[in-house]
């Protein structure tokens, strides 16, 4: 059944109006597919909106989500990330409370290793900010939440943008 | 700089569309174009007695002109109304304008009075919906919709009036291009493709044709019975391919599917090359998914990306019109050695003839003979359920003949105001809508109308006192538990458990005289003639013609829910 089953990245051009998001998320739910993440935000035009978009699918589903999302009137492009080289980021706020000096310590050392910054920093709390792979801040809450209780976690979505090709270096 | 209200401009571009009939509803919140329309004429304005029946008038209008179909209803509950009718619509590809009014814009989002977020509630099912948020972008909203409702794969367009939008002061002019970057509708056929798929086709020992929906919404049959011939390939149909190709031709074998002919449904089974055009292949006709043309490579042309691939894997996928695609393959078909594939088709029809049992009482087949034999321009307009599926086997569908019927929805309710409509838009035309009891119920508050406007239309209502198509199932697969389903249950057979039925209710004879249509009450073969010619003696008045059919009728054969297509219950 789960033909190539696995998370695909779709990037999408749509119009900045009213409604669009909810169009694009309904589609989703109304025919049952994946939505895994989606980050949406303006681009250098401001009448065009670019979401990310994860979705958990096999090749044929992958395929209808593509025409679907190609044949709205809102959607102006539709890129296909599986065979294109990315950059792609994914920005994860972990809080952790009720820390001991030992705690920060070991928070820190976290911080160095994960190229994660501290960007607060109170009598018994620390905040992480990291910008990187939402593969890699799967690992870090995973790992975070092994160690420690008190924590809240904020995770914004991936963004992506395709790599400057050979051609143009 | 001229300025005019959006009312003024709302009339000017349905003017400027060419719009000359419009279907609507009033309500406080379109007064205001009510009033223009008053003011301005030139447009014929059809008032409906429910704002469902509405959309499906204007839905039928649209599939037997070729135009676009206009609706104006109220927000609020005159916008919810409209729900079914756009889904059935945007499931059937029939273009579809619809004006919905809005409260003003401060009032959205406070639970104003009759406010819906219309637009949100439909965005699943139509092609397009907005709300006009600004007065500047109302022409060229309005533009874009009858654009996009004609174009591509036909759908519904919904766009949403705030009262305060319209009321405003604007530019007069009403834009005379579109240019949506996000909607660029297909129109070339991929000639690499195209030709790969007739070299498929030439060498095939077992071709078949399979025409869906998108041939008779193109307009492309001529062009394809013109192939057809070329090529001596026999042509299955979906329900609303039915027509593609006169369904009188030597090589049109039968409608496919859940209801198909066993010849039909064989010779997809056994074809080796299934050749469609404008089917999505829905599961009504595919039966049993990975059993469908078993041993056939399947060509697939549609206008539509997304129908391709979808249900069935296609080897050769072109995204094209139906009749751009067919005409250029007309240039270059040549006839292909079909004889003892036709002879193996023709022993199967042999086989398991498409016909009803001859029974003591009328039955649907005598009345279907008789439309066929007595008229010879006719558009036939049906409701949903069984005598939708026995309409779709036996009625002759032919160059003059043309059958309407809400197919991928299946709405109940759809056959009087689909007459209605199609009426309208063919004044000329003897229209025939054929519904249920059942059916007929949901919507027969439209006589009025069909009263008023002066409709000739001959609604045929096939009374078997039950919703016969569910009672089919019932008695096929439920152990005869006719639960729901008999139109006579109420209190008095609940207190006798079942014993007791009182007299069908309403007597449609006397409902029709009352809303000053005719009535003709036909229970015997004898009188099924003598009730057409007297219908069709009326020019300006509905008739209704209650046939009254024996509720064990079922309609075969009939694909095992599922099974494979060649698995066929073919009768009791």
């Amino acid at each position: 059944m789960d033909k190539g089953m696995k998370t695909r990245w779709i990037s999408l051009y749509v119009e900045n109006q009213v409604g669009v998001l909810s169009k694009i998320s309904g589609l989703f739910s109304g025919k049952s597919y994946n939505l895994d993440s989606l980050t949406v935000g303006t681009t250098e035009d401001p009448t065009v909106s670019r979401m990310t978009i994860a979705t958990v699918s096999d090749d044929e589903t992958f395929e209808q989500i593509k025409k679907q999302l190609n044949r709205m009137v809102e959607v102006i492009k539709v890129i296909d990330f599986t065979d294109v080289f990315v950059r792609m980021k994914e920005i994860l706020y972990i809080k952790v409370r009720k820390c001991s000096p030992a705690d920060k310590v070991e928070l820190f050392q976290i911080a160095e290793t994960f190229k994660a910054r501290v960007i607060d920093y109170g009598k018994d709390s620390l905040l992480l900010e990291f910008v990187q792979t939402a593969t890699k801040n799967d690992a870090v809450v995973k790992l975070i939440k092994e160690e420690f209780k008190n924590i809240e976690v904020v995770r914004g979505g991936s963004v992506g943008i395709e790599s400057i090709s050979m051609m143009e270096r | 700089m001229r300025q005019i209200t959006g009312n003024k401009l709302l009339v000017k571009a349905l003017k400027e569309e060419g719009v000359t009939t419009l279907f609507g509803y009033p309500g406080a919140c379109t007064i205001d174009i009510s009033d223009e329309l008053y003011r301005q004429s030139g447009i014929d304005i059809i008032l409906p007695r429910h704002e469902q029946a509405l959309v499906h008038e204007a839905d039928a209008y649209a599939r037997t002109t070729g135009k676009v179909g206009v609706c104006l209803v109220t927000s609020g509950p005159g916008a919810t109304n409209l729900v079914t009718g756009l889904a059935t619509a945007n499931y059937d590809s029939v273009p579809l304008v619809c004006f919905t009014g809005q409260v003003a814009r401060h009032l959205i989002g406070n639970d104003a009075f009759q406010e819906v977020d219309i637009v949100g509630i439909t965005r699943s099912i139509t092609k397009y919906g907005v709300t006009v948020r600004n007065r500047e972008d109302l022409g060229r909203i309005i533009k874009e919709a009858f654009y996009i409702a004609r174009t591509g794969r036909p759908g519904p367009v919904l766009i949403d009036l705030p009262k305060d939008v319209m009321a405003e002061l604007g530019s007069a002019e009403y834009p005379k291009n579109v240019n949506i970057r996000g909607y660029k509708p297909n129109t070339s056929v991929h000639m690499g493709q195209l030709k790969k798929a007739l070299k498929m086709l030439q060498k095939a020992k077992n071709p078949l044709f399979l025409a869906g929906g998108g041939v008779n919404i193109a307009n492309a049959n001529e062009i394809f019975t013109s192939v057809v011939e070329k090529t001596q390939i026999p042509v299955v149909t979906t329900v609303m391919g039915r027509g593609a190709i006169s369904t009188k031709h030597p090589l049109f074998i039968g409608n496919l599917g859940m209801h198909g002919a066993y010849a039909a449904n064989m010779a997809v089974t056994n074809c080796d090359l299934l050749f469609s055009i404008g089917t999505r292949f829905n599961d009504r006709i595919t039966g049993k998914l990975h059993e469908f043309a078993p041993n056939a490579q399947i060509v697939h042309i549609d206008i539509d990306t997304a129908s391709i691939s979808r249900n069935i894997h296609v080897d050769v996928p072109i995204v094209a019109d139906a009749k751009e695609a067919i005409t250029k393959m007309a240039e270059y078909v040549t006839e292909c050695n079909t004889k003892k594939w036709r002879a193996e088709i023709d022993a199967w029809k042999n086989e398991h003839p498409l016909t009803m049992k001859n029974r003591p009482l009328m039955g649907p087949l005598d009345i279907f003979n008789e439309i066929n034999k007595q008229f010879d321009k006719v558009i036939i307009v049906t409701d949903v359920g069984q005598h939708q599926m026995l309409t779709s086997q036996f009625v002759d569908i032919t160059e003059n003949r043309k059958l309407v019927m809400s197919g991928g929805l299946g709405t109940m309710g759809y056959g009087l105001p689909g007459a209605i409509g199609a009426q309208i838009g063919n004044p000329g035309t003897p229209v025939i809508s054929i519904s249920g009891d059942g059916g007929m119920q949901m919507n027969i508050q439209e006589l009025a109308t069909a009263v008023l406007e002066e409709l000739p239309i001959i609604n045929c209502i096939f009374n078997n006192t039950y919703l016969g198509m569910v009672r089919q199932w019932q008695k096929l697969f439920y152990g005869k538990r006719y639960s729901m389903t008999n139109l006579r249950s109420g209190a008095l057979s609940r207190r006798t458990d079942g014993q007791e039925y009182p007299k069908y209710t309403p007597d449609f004879i006397k409902l029709a005289e009352s809303y000053g249509a005719k009535g003709i009450r036909v229970t015997s073969r004898e009188e099924i003639a003598a009730a057409f010619e007297e219908a069709r003696k009326s020019t300006r008045v509905p008739t209704v013609i209650e046939f009254i059919i024996d509720p064990e009728e079922m309609v075969y054969p009939m694909v095992k829910p599922g099974g494979t297509l060649a698995d066929l219950i073919m009768d009791c």
